[in-house]
């Protein structure tokens, strides 16, 4: 394309020179102008904001695929978990049994499949139950301070102070030890103990969001214009709370989740009858010590399930965070 | 439900029974901290009739954000003391709890915010802000808290309402985001509008735009307003009358007209001087009053203001001097001597004879003298009153 020429008679946009969306007509020709990359910047800027990442992806992907797992596990192609191939005890990964076999013959990955599930189930309704009774009372706490939030923290601290490990261990051991204990009332126990661990930590998150947004001037506006303090609550502080609350529920859920383990290799998780990555580990720790014969994908197979899921939940709790960090400072 | 209102139309069917709006009678606001009682409001009193304006003036930490939330009972009840009487048509609200004054916060009186970037919810839109408490207090269907929002903004000049109903606050700049809480503000009718400092976080050219608006609402709405500034050109015409503040009192108050006209109080004079000046050549120095506000826990014993005044006499510094009416009828002062007449001047004469530097400075129009001017009662960090807490 020709240079236009800037002669100091006409000029570019002399007499003559229609302009009109980015052409110009000028003696005789035709320059098309680019008028529009304003618009396409500002896209490629939001673009950029909101991309996840190949890491964030890959998390994503694989708490879908363990989310599937979870809820599909009866219908999916697999063995049952509690079937035993006879012929094919402590068998490495292969074709048949993609992460091999255990010593009675358990395909593992339908193990670790049905695992996801009590797992699963423990860890969420676990932090739920933080959620719910920790966010109520930081909530309270934070947003009237004074008396209440004194005695708050202090029940906070108090509920700290407790070791998680223990109180599981006392609450199934009296509630629910008898090995023939139903699955569902072990975990339970389970929800009810770690989730009591957890309200005080849910609680001081919220407490420390609370205060902050709480003496926002938007709150005292909606004050201003008659709104009641449960209104307040609910309508203007709970919303800005959340991200910040999300963000420490995710990464609870990871914790929980090697804690159910922990207390598996105690005895108080999950019923050995029911597969649960803690479980799965807890019962195959022997292959640890074995020094001829072992069968590390015994072991080898949930561990892998703990790690990914609690990597990606990590990652994906600390994208909450920042995004939640971004948004905040762009208000 | 407190609160509730069943007919709209209250505002226009409300009978005028008399025209005293608001009645404050030596209000006293006072809170406890570590140091000591801060005195940030001190014995104010003032009227104000429907539809008309008051502009309420006075620097940073002179009580007037104080003032007006004490007045609205906006202040938390924790560690603050009140006193004093607040008559809001002919009510006495002062002693009412956050619950009594719930059936007034919105449908009687509103207040307009100093930011609008932190006095909208971030993460509500705002076509829901608007309906919130026109379907709390009115009871309004939601087909109708609509259409009254999309009312609502178009009348403070929102172009587009329709779309920038499901918008947030974020996507809005900062004068479309005051439309918008003046809009919140005014949903319910209210009969007294507070204005605090509606345009300190804007620039000039939309600050002139707000508060034609208010002013539009006003008049449309047959509302009284008290506008809170720390800017006399803001009031200037725009206020029926004008209190100027320091120190948690009201120092003069006048019929605006009569207030530029006849300024008899040197602390007016200094913030009408310090406004800058078109006229003035480019890079002259602004006019200032020297020194700072005085600590309000313990203010010195005369006249608030005498550590400051380029007029001070002995008299100021011992005696405080109460509110005096000047010979125009509604036109109060509280000085000895006062500015235009003849002890002012003399005053002012004596003081420069004996090289007190706030006359020098005052006269001169140094403001690098008066920067230097050292009053002997600086405010010790946190204990100026502009420190509002935000407590229920």
């Amino acid at each position: 394309m020709p240079e236009p020429s800037l002669s100091p008679e006409t000029g570019l946009f002399g007499k003559g020179v229609a302009v009109e969306d980015g052409v110009v007509e000028a003696g005789g020709q035709t320059l098309v102008f680019d008028v529009a990359p304003v618009e396409g910047d500002v896209r490629v800027e939001k673009a950029a904001t909101k991309k996840l990442g190949l890491f964030g992806w890959l998390a994503i992907a694989w708490m879908t695929n363990v989310l599937i797992w979870a809820i599909f596990a009866p219908v999916l192609p697999i063995p049952s978990p509690t079937k035993h191939f006879l012929l094919d005890t402590n068998e490495g990964p292969s074709l048949s049994h993609l992460m091999g076999t255990d010593g009675t013959g358990q395909d593992l990955l339908a193990r670790v499949i049905w695992g996801a599930r009590a797992s699963l189930v423990v860890a969420v309704s676990a932090v739920l139950f933080g959620l719910i009774f920790g966010g109520f009372f930081g909530l309270i706490a934070g947003y009237y301070r004074g008396k209440l939030d004194t005695v708050l923290v202090n029940i906070f601290n108090v509920f700290l102070a407790i070791p998680q490990l223990v109180l599981a261990l006392a609450l199934v051991a009296v509630f629910a030890s008898d090995p023939a204990v139903s699955v569902g009332k072990r975990e339970f126990w389970l929800i009810i103990s770690i989730g009591l661990v957890s309200i005080p930590i849910i609680g001081r998150i919220t407490r420390a969001s609370t205060l902050a947004w709480g003496q926002r001037e938007f709150v005292l506006a909606s004050r201003s214009m008659g709104a009641k303090n449960g209104r307040i609550m609910r309508r203007d502080v709970l919303p800005n709370v959340l991200p910040a609350m999300f963000s420490i529920a995710l990464l609870g859920i990871a914790v929980v989740i090697v804690l159910e383990g922990g207390l598996s290799i105690l005895g108080v998780g999950v019923p050995p009858s029911t597969p649960s990555w803690g479980n799965l580990i807890a019962t195959g720790r022997n292959e640890l010590t074995k020094i001829i014969g072992a069968s590390p994908q015994v072991i080898i197979a949930p561990s892998i399930a703990i790690f990914l899921t609690v990597l990606s939940l990590n990652y994906l709790g600390d994208v909450v965070r920042a995004r939640f960090d971004v948004r905040e400072a762009a208000i | 439900m407190l609160g509730r209102r069943k007919h709209v139309n209250r505002t226009i069917a409300a009978q005028p029974s008399s025209a005293r709006l608001l009645e404050v009678s030596d209000l006293h606001t006072r809170f406890k901290t570590e140091k000591g009682m801060v005195k940030a409001v001190n014995g104010v009193s003032f009227t104000l009739d429907r539809g008309k304006t008051l502009g309420v003036v006075g620097e940073s930490g002179s009580g007037k954000s104080v003032l007006s939330r004490t007045v609205m009972g906006l202040l938390p009840r924790r560690n603050v003391e009140r006193e004093g009487s607040v008559q809001f048509e002919g009510r006495e609200i002062e002693h009412l709890s956050p619950t009594a004054m719930r059936e007034f916060w919105g449908t009687e009186m509103a207040m307009i915010f100093q930011d609008p970037m932190t006095s909208l919810n971030p993460v509500v839109k705002i076509g829901r802000q608007i309906t919130e408490s026109l379907r709390y207090h009115l009871d309004m269907p939601r087909d109708q808290s609509d259409a009254t929002a999309l009312t609502l903004m178009k009348s403070v000049g929102i172009p587009e309402p329709e779309r920038r109903l499901n918008e947030y606050p974020h996507q809005m700049s900062g004068g479309m985001r005051q439309r918008i809480v003046i809009a919140v503000a005014l949903a319910c009718g209210p009969k007294l509008l507070f204005a605090d400092e509606p345009t300190t976080a804007l620039d000039v050219t939309v600050q002139s735009q707000i508060l034609n608006l208010l002013a539009q609402q006003q008049r449309e709405r047959d509302m009284a307003m008290v506008l809170v500034t720390h800017d006399l050109g803001v009031v200037a015409g725009r206020a029926d009358d004008i209190a100027v503040m320091y120190a948690g009192q009201v120092v003069e108050t006048a019929p605006t007209r009569t207030l530029f006209a006849q300024m008899r109080m040197p602390y007016t004079e200094g913030l009408l001087k310090s406004i800058p000046k078109l006229e003035q050549p480019s890079h002259s120095r602004l006019e200032i009053i020297g020194g700072r506000p005085p600590d309000m826990i313990n203010p010195p014993l005369g006249c608030k203001f005498s550590p400051r005044c380029p007029y001070v006499q002995e008299r100021c510094r011992a005696e405080q001097p109460p509110l005096i009416e000047a010979e125009t009828p509604g036109h109060y002062f509280r000085c000895w001597f006062p500015v235009g007449t003849d002890a002012g001047r003399e005053a002012l004469e004596r003081n420069l004879a004996a090289h007190v530097p706030q006359a020098e400075a005052a006269v001169s129009g140094d403001s690098v003298l008066a920067a230097r001017i050292e009053t002997a009662l600086d405010v010790p960090a946190g204990a100026s009153a502009e420190t509002v807490p935000v407590e229920r």
